[in-house]
């Protein structure tokens, strides 16, 4: 009797034992992707579009593909709010996830950047930042668990003279021109300085930078200035609603928009479309291509949407920059990955170290990203130990009215000048932060 | 000259926009002593609702007129409602409380008025139309070389015209005589049969108007998105000039920020890096607060000891 007892007691053991052992290669066919992301508060409109593109082109990878050779792809969203505290918390809320930790942290905003910059080294989670945080963390020696990829701010300054340059007949002409640098009046807004200063000094022109203080929802003193000082161009290089305001301004002063030249951060629908007729003729520049042309993008359509699996709560948004740019995120993420599985082996999941390795050996060149359906949606990208900006160039767009046109093809920053400013700040930073920069030539 | 006129122009313009949003505070804080810090919240939440319901109506086939008329409604009474629930939920359990216990559940309720409305309406970036071009008026330009908005003159005379109207009431209504009966003191009010709730209740659902009207020029100006919430912090500075229970104290206490502000931001700004115009306006109030700590028409406040 007492063995039948025991028996019975077992028995469910022996049956939770057996659904371990079959749920455990199972779950071990996974990578986990931590998505610190932020739907509600003030940036909501930016986060929805660009965690949900993430998504949707994770979601075509399972869908379409059973994963990365086999390895499925998971994700949990945490809500930061665009908070740093918050980003903190998620930042350790994820990144135990998952049968090999948290893959990769992409926090979409350079002050949760900023606050975990030490604790992604020391926990070996590799941090992506495509179009923010720090940019000196492009050189990889120095900072070898950031990724600052396809383009950092000081190659959007580099190709926003080079585009200017162009528009006036070559960038000796631009030699006695005036360029107002109208800017966020925060870390972020200053970034683009050295760059300009250095490039005003080397092509001629005058540059005069005008602040806007935080949030920016008022600009009149702002434009009255810039209608007294009459620039050839101004650089728009703002955030939020700083950007509809200042298009705003501009017609009320009479400047005309074609002049006007925003940063990545001030080319999307959400900075144009609340500026309503002001903004026609804006142009701006963009480190992904917009629009719905892509094959990827037509892949999600098929595979993801088609199936009622999108992530988009408002389908007309797909193709739209913010969403466009997640698609990237995804790109670079997933390829990254597959990258890391031809080293380390086909059809296991990676631990961050792993992907770190895939990361910085990812070379998406022109087949390459055809074979992913995705030319001309990022350029062609070529990560180094040294280099983890990986291409430095800009597309230029222009808003018609309803919608953003592709204006350029890619634009290759001034890279020597961009290395150099790159190479000098990092170095200082190890110097303050007694670090030790890697020797590239002794790396696998 | 001609260009300090014009920065001194724009810049009461923009204070008369800064006053509607100090109206909010000034109705609710005179009538119940409560500082709103959920102001902004209303405003953001008025301006995202007023375009949602548009959105939807057009889409069931309202030609833009109605819609735009039937959302305004509509809205109203959203803020009616939102109001009165506010009155209802969050202060009536708290009459007799000491202000900051009120204060501090107004700041809980600003993060939820915040989370309800992008919850309801979403998190997209609207734009807003009031048919108003936002072009410089063309006789001023001809005539004196001014550069003055379309748009801010239509703005400023509506916020004018609420602003007048608001005082009108205030001082020659039977509610507008209790409402200040209430603010003075609440026992008293009761104990000659003024109903409080009621009181509150209507003063709640007049600063939702006012928010809506708010929200609607702001959002047009910017577009329909969560910075509307900041629109507060342009409020404050005006507050503590114009004193936080005088209506005509919001009007000439937003002309002074407005004004101060652009001048500030022309002609020191450049001195000191430029950006100054947030924080300007905080200056110059915390210096006024030395010299009248009531604010420019505040009631002072006299103990017998």
């Amino acid at each position: 009797m007492e063995k039948t007892h025991r028996a019975r007691r077992g028995a469910p053991l022996a049956a939770l034992a057996a659904g371990l052992l079959i749920a455990l290669p199972a779950l071990a066919q996974e990578q986990f992707i931590g998505l610190p992301s932020y739907r509600v508060g003030p940036y909501a409109a930016g986060g929805s579009g660009i965690y949900g593109g993430w998504i949707d082109y994770m979601t075509l990878i399972n869908e379409r593909d059973g994963g990365i050779n086999g390895v499925k792809l998971t994700w949990e969203e945490c809500e930061t709010e665009y908070n740093n505290a918050r980003g903190v918390e998620c930042y350790e809320r994820l990144k135990g996830k998952g049968p090999t930790g948290n893959t990769t942290f992409q926090p979409l905003s350079t002050g949760i950047t900023y606050s975990v910059l030490e604790k992604v080294a020391q926990d070996k989670i590799p941090m992506v930042t495509i179009g923010y945080g720090r940019t000196d963390a492009a050189d990889g020696r120095v900072f070898p668990w950031v990724f600052p990829m396809i383009s950092t701010y000081w190659s959007q300054a580099s190709g926003m003279v080079k585009f200017i340059g162009g528009k006036v007949g070559g960038l000796e002409q631009l030699k006695g021109k005036k360029i107002v640098y109208l800017y966020h009046d925060s870390a972020f807004g200053k970034e683009g300085i050295p760059l300009m200063e250095q490039s005003a000094q080397k092509y001629g022109f005058t540059l005069k930078q005008i602040p806007v203080a935080h949030p920016g929802n008022e600009q009149q003193a702002q434009w009255l200035q810039i209608r007294q000082e009459k620039p050839d161009y101004v650089i728009l290089w703002g955030w939020g609603v700083m950007n509809p305001t200042a298009l705003r301004a501009a017609a009320r002063s009479g400047y005309p928009r074609d002049r006007i030249v925003g940063g990545w951060w001030s080319g999307s629908e959400e900075d144009t479309i609340p500026a309503g007729d002001a903004a026609k003729g804006y142009i701006s520049a963009n480190l992904s291509g917009v629009g719905t042309g892509f094959p990827v993008i037509q892949e999600v359509q098929k595979h993801v949407y088609a199936r009622n699996k999108g992530n988009m709560e408002d389908k007309n948004r797909v193709g739209s920059v913010y969403y466009n740019r997640g698609i990237v995120h995804g790109i670079l993420t997933v390829e990254a990955i597959r990258t890391a599985q031809q080293k380390f082996g086909a059809g296991k999941p990676m631990t961050g170290e792993q992907v770190r390795w895939g990361f910085e050996h990812l070379n998406l060149d022109a087949d390459h990203l055809a074979r992913l359906g995705a030319t001309g949606l990022l350029p062609e990208l070529k990560v180094s130990c040294a280099d983890h900006e990986g291409a430095g160039k800009v597309k230029f767009q222009q808003w018609d009215g309803s919608k953003w046109l592709p204006l350029t093809d890619w634009i290759e920053a001034d890279r020597a000048q961009v290395r150099g400013l790159i190479e000098a700040s990092a170095g200082a930073y190890a110097k303050e932060k007694g670090v030790t920069p890697r020797d590239c030539s002794k790396e696998p | 000259m001609q260009f300090f006129f014009e920065v001194l122009i724009g810049g009461l313009l923009s204070g008369v926009l800064y006053a509607l949003v100090a109206l909010g505070f000034v109705l609710i804080y005179k009538a119940s002593g409560v500082f709103n810090f959920a102001q902004g919240a209303m405003v953001f939440f008025a301006a995202l609702s007023f375009v949602g319901f548009q959105e939807v109506l057009q889409r069931w086939g309202l030609p833009a007129a109605p819609a735009f008329w039937l959302a305004f409604v509509l809205t109203l009474g959203a803020m009616v409602v939102l109001g009165i629930l506010t009155e209802r939920i969050v202060l009536r359990p708290l009459v007799n409380q000491p202000p900051i216990t009120l204060f501090m559940a107004t700041i809980g309720l600003t993060y939820l008025v915040e989370g309800i409305a992008q919850g309801i309406w979403g998190a997209n970036v609207r734009g807003l139309d009031l048919g108003i071009a936002d072009e410089p008026v063309e006789w001023v330009m001809e005539s004196a070389g001014l550069l003055v908005s379309r748009f801010d003159v239509f703005a400023a005379a509506m916020a004018g015209a609420l602003v007048l109207s608001l005082a009108l009431f205030f001082q020659y209504t039977r509610t507008g005589r209790a409402l200040r009966a209430v603010a003075d003191d609440h026992q008293a009010a009761l104990s000659i049969g003024i109903p409080l709730q009621r009181i509150w209740a209507i003063v709640w659902a007049v600063a939702g108007f006012v928010a809506l009207v708010a929200g609607l020029i702001w959002g047009a100006r910017n577009g329909v998105q969560f910075a509307l919430t900041y629109t507060a912090l342009k409020a404050l500075p005006v507050l503590i000039l114009g004193g936080f229970t005088s209506v005509p104290g919001a009007i000439v206490g937003g002309l002074i920020v407005g004004a101060s502000e652009k001048l500030a931001e022309v002609y020191i700004g450049p001195m000191v890096g430029g950006g100054i115009e947030s924080w300007f306006p905080y200056v110059l109030a915390l210096a006024f607060l030395l010299l009248r700590p009531e604010g420019l028409f505040g009631e002072k406040h006299i103990d017998r000891v």
